[in-house]
């Protein structure tokens, strides 16, 4: 293990008990994050990626096998205020303007109030929202919900930030372009980003570090280091290396589903 | 909206008003026909058939048919079976208009006797509903135990129940104003909590689990997002609340025998046969009900919008 991983994961297993058996949602994951890495979670439905990043961040509790985050168990790393977490769905409150939504973490924080402000402000303009502070979420498109739920999770002093499918909703375009801007601020924030999705491109195009994962029971097949630059255009994703890399990914995807 | 839609709105309620009337003075002929032609047999006037236990036996209908003359008469007898539309809106001006509002006679007077009962229940109901509701989310054991006897509690006819209520607050020296609230908050604490309860319930899994993430305390859950996500549930349910309160107000004042209030009204007109004084009340306490709905949509249309839910 070295000095700079921030998430640890030894032999990690999740089995809930349902009526129809128990179901092996996480079996025997191993896995480490360094600090700064940007992680994505890929794989077909039921392969628990989504579990994995719940049991990060201490919403699910493993039934075998060591997780640690930044060197302290979930629950501790949770309650430390570790990390933020985008859902798949913006969730922000319809009474609260985007403002008071993005301050609503800070206000449990007991952040104070002219701290809050120069928060909300900064985060704001990280995710390409300025002057929208005042409106309520009813007024805004579908992708500018989900930035300012980005914002919401930016505005605390956590340096891990783990993303359930953020943008699973969203049009071609509408994504392509968050995309953009989530590796632009990756980079000006230096966050450890661990990320779910479905598609192949997006994980590629994001990630330093690609797991594939497959379902029944929940396990990861492969691991892939990305040699791609971390600087990184959109017309990327038409050089040999990308496809290449996409190309292993589907290959484990495919793998995955072969012995089903 | 538009000029034009308004005015088709306001058409559309009008004809479905003036069908009412039409329906309702068709209604009088039949019902009030036998009670005009004894009255105008004992005045002298030829009536068909002329027998009185013949009329009695004769249908309605065929009465009407024979005694065509008489129709007009069915709409302006002093004690009619059913009285006419014309005569409930003149009882109604005169007992609120044309009396002061200290007389016993004044349907001002009465409707704020019951009025004050109404919401001083609507009050306890509401307050009383909001903290079960409060209680049956958070507590598991409030759940299990207070729900089953809310909803038991609505099974019993209020009309049962109305008078031991008032029997047993009597004897321990309680009366006036607030057995009568007692009775108009057991009705409207019901929808309260349903809807309380619901709202409450409302947030789904992803935005408590948000608020986990946050390590937000049960109390910050609950200020911060729990009750401000109930308020659309909570005016849907003062709306039921505040009309059964006055149902419950009403009820209250029938077996006291009370002397004022519009129960009372309703009572003392069915003792002396006074329909046109029945039916006035029973206006009055159906525009009052309205009126109290009314001011609730415009504080709920207020209050939300300023919250920023409504547009």
């Amino acid at each position: 293990m070295s000095t700079s991983s921030v998430i640890v994961a030894e032999g990690l297993d999740l089995t809930f008990e349902t009526n129809d058996g128990p179901v092996h949602a996480l079996r025997d994951v191993n896995l480490e994050i360094a600090q700064g890495d940007f992680v994505s979670f890929i794989g077909p439905s039921g392969c628990g990626k989504t579990t994995f990043l719940r049991c990060i961040a201490a919403l699910e509790t493993p039934t075998g096998g060591r997780l640690s985050v930044n060197g302290m168990s979930p629950d501790e790393a949770r309650q430390a205020r570790a990390y933020g977490y985008v859902f798949q769905a913006a969730g922000l409150y319809p009474w609260r303007t985007i403002a008071r939504n993005i301050k609503l973490p800070l206000e449990i924080m007991g952040y104070s109030r002219a701290d809050q402000d120069a928060r909300v402000e900064a985060v704001l303009k990280l995710v390409d929202l300025e002057g929208f502070g005042g409106k309520y979420p009813w007024q805004l498109s579908g992708g500018m919900q989900q930035r300012a739920s980005i914002a919401r999770a930016l505005a605390f002093d956590a340096d891990i930030l783990l993303m359930d499918e953020p943008f699973g909703a969203l049009d071609e375009i509408v994504r392509d372009h968050l995309n953009e801007q989530l590796l632009a601020l990756w980079a000006r924030t230096g966050k450890t980003i661990g990320f779910v999705t479905h598609s192949i491109p997006e994980a590629v195009y994001l990630s330093t570090k690609i797991v594939v994962m497959s379902p029944r029971p929940g396990r990861i097949t492969d691991v892939i280091e990305s040699p791609l630059p971390k600087e990184r255009p959109l017309d990327i994703r038409d050089s040999p290396e990308f496809i290449e890399i996409a190309h292993r990914v589907r290959e484990g995807l495919r793998a995955g589903h072969a012995d089903d | 909206m538009t000029e034009g839609g308004v005015l088709r709105n306001l058409a559309a309620v009008l004809t479905v008003v003036g069908i009412i009337v039409v329906i309702w003075y068709a209604a009088c002929v039949p019902m009030n026909i036998k009670g005009v032609l004894t009255q105008a047999a004992r005045e002298g006037v030829a009536v068909v058939p002329e027998d009185a236990a013949e009329r009695r036996a004769a249908s309605e209908i065929g009465l009407v048919w024979q005694n065509r003359f008489a129709i007009p008469q069915t709409w302006a007898e002093d004690r009619p079976r059913l009285p006419a539309p014309h005569q409930v809106a003149i009882e109604m001006w005169e007992t609120t208009v044309e009396k002061k509002i200290t007389s016993k006679r004044s349907l001002i007077y009465h409707g704020w006797v019951t009025l004050s009962a109404t919401l001083l229940g609507f009050a306890i109901g509401t307050g009383l509903g909001i903290l079960l509701a409060v209680g049956i989310v958070h507590s598991r054991v409030m759940d299990l135990s207070v729900m089953p006897w809310a909803i038991v509690s609505q099974t019993i006819p209020i009309i049962a129940l109305a008078p031991m209520i008032i029997v047993v607050l009597y004897s321990i020296g309680v009366q006036g104003l607030l057995p009568k609230a007692i009775i108009s908050a057991y009705l409207s604490f019901f929808p309260v909590v349903v809807g309380m309860v619901k709202g409450l319930r409302s947030p789904d899994h992803m935005q408590l689990d948000l608020l986990r993430t946050y390590n937000a305390s049960g109390s910050e859950t609950f200020w911060k997002l729990r009750l401000p996500a109930s308020v659309p549930y909570l005016f849907t349910s003062l709306k039921v609340g505040i009309a059964a309160s006055l149902v419950g107000a009403i009820v209250g004042e029938l077996p006291t025998g009370a002397v004022a209030g519009l129960g009372a009204r309703l009572l003392a007109g069915s003792y002396y046969g006074q329909t046109i004084q029945i039916w006035s009340a029973l206006f009055a306490a159906a525009i009052l009900a309205a009126v109290l709905v009314g001011i609730l949509g415009v504080i709920e249309r207020v209050l939300l919008r300023r919250m920023g839910m409504a547009s």
